[in-house]
């Protein structure tokens, strides 16, 4: 059966890929501990030695509409384009073209359905900057095969947070028992506290600190638990509009399990967001 | 009041530059035209197989035409839809961040909870 060797829960901003790959002189002054902070994180991911990556991330209005709008989807492909034109236009992203894992698709698509998720499926997914950005930051070459998993944070009705654990749970054994010899690392992005178009939007730092340091706590010690009996679809409006995207921060958890507490944390205090990033060894780190 | 055309009105325009740069130039006539031509369009069907009964209230086409993003919000249009539009429309008229930071200003007389935007 296939290795989960790596769990990875991180932020996706979309501007670490102009940040980056500005010259030094013009980089804003937050950009050096950000990037070196990223190299660290890219580290945990390229330790792990994975073959196969599960993305979990969010369609941000791009091939997903409200005409048509799944609340968790997979994709299966043998490929998948990537990053879109308002995507280049307002964050500087490059096209980029990943290749599918299509047997791990469809053996969770099959294996997920019985085990009581119906789960949406795209044989032509254009992929967005949730599974985009962690690629970047983890793995720039873009080499390994993906296999994405979309989840609906973004166009209420949403499902509820403790769904998103249980599909996050679900991921973990579906990927554990696909009959493979290969290493698999489950990566998902979310957010901490965010708002995106209101009032309280791109201020000084996140819109809600407090939110932020306790949601970090939850997912570095793994509290499930605590973290459920606090969360709901409506307090998640408090911390800031697009708070919602921390349920996929919660579907991580559930990869992860209850009480496993991360082997790496490390934040970021971004101006108007906390960046956070979260690696766990289920079998142990590599040497 | 329709969340959902608004909504469908700033992702189609969204999504295409040539009606980016109509809509900052000329919202009146882009309006106008976007109604009669594409409100009523299906996304994944051919221009035949259309609906037929969407339309905008006078109040959602005041405030498109008038970029009125304030009052769009208090309608309940999706945030992340009116946002990005309005930046790709307006933010390089302005230095760096003045333009959103502007934009949350205006907003600053509203309080949670935030107008309903489930469609």
């Amino acid at each position: 059966m296939a290795d989960v060797v790596a769990v990875i829960a991180s932020t996706h901003h979309p501007f670490y890929h102009r940040t980056s790959t500005l010259p030094p002189e013009e980089r804003p002054p937050f950009a050096e501990e950000w990037i070196t902070k990223i190299s660290a994180f890219r580290e945990t991911l390229t330790r792990a030695e994975p073959d196969v990556l599960v993305m979990v991330g969010s369609d941000h209005f791009h091939q997903l509409w409200l005409d048509n709008m799944p609340q968790f989807l997979v994709g299966k492909a043998p490929w998948f384009d990537a990053n879109w034109y308002n995507e280049e236009r307002e964050f500087g992203l490059p096209r980029m073209k990943l290749r599918g894992e299509e047997e791990l698709a469809a053996h969770i698509l099959r294996q997920g359905l019985d085990a009581g998720f119906d789960l949406a499926f795209s044989n032509e997914l254009r992929i967005d900057h949730s599974v985009t950005c962690p690629i970047i930051t983890l793995r720039p070459e873009a080499d390994l095969p993906i296999v994405p998993v979309y989840t609906n944070i973004f166009a209420p009705p949403l499902p509820q947070p403790k769904r998103f654990v249980q599909l996050g749970q679900a991921i973990r054994q579906l990927v554990e028992s696909w009959p493979s010899s290969r290493r698999v690392a489950i990566i998902g992005t979310g957010h901490l506290s965010l708002e995106l178009g209101g009032p309280r939007q791109f201020g000084p730092a996140g819109p809600d600190p407090q939110f932020d340091r306790k949601a970090v706590e939850w997912i570095a010690s793994g509290d499930i638990k605590g973290c459920l009996a606090e969360v709901t679809l409506d307090s998640l409006h408090l911390p800031g509009n697009a708070t919602h995207g921390f349920m996929d921060f919660m579907l991580m958890m559930g990869v992860a399990g209850e009480g496993a507490k991360a082997d790496y944390v490390e934040t970021v205090d971004l101006f108007h967001t906390m960046e956070a990033y979260f690696t766990w060894f289920p079998g142990g780190a590599r040497a | 009041m329709s969340k959902y055309l608004v909504n469908k009105f700033l992702y189609t325009i969204d999504r295409d530059p040539e009606l980016v740069r109509r809509y900052k130039e000329d919202p009146a006539h882009t309006i106008t035209w976007w109604e009669a031509e594409r409100a009523n369009q299906i996304l994944n069907c051919t221009d035949e197989e259309h609906s037929t009964w969407l339309a905008f209230t006078d109040a959602e086409r005041e405030a498109l035409r008038t970029h009125d993003h304030v009052k769009l919000f208090e309608m309940g249009a999706h945030p992340f839809l009116t946002l990005t539009l309005f930046i790709a429309m307006f933010e390089n008229d302005h230095q760096p961040l003045d333009y959103v930071r502007a934009y949350a200003e205006r907003m600053q007389h509203i309080r949670l909870p935030y107008p309903d935007i489930t469609t």
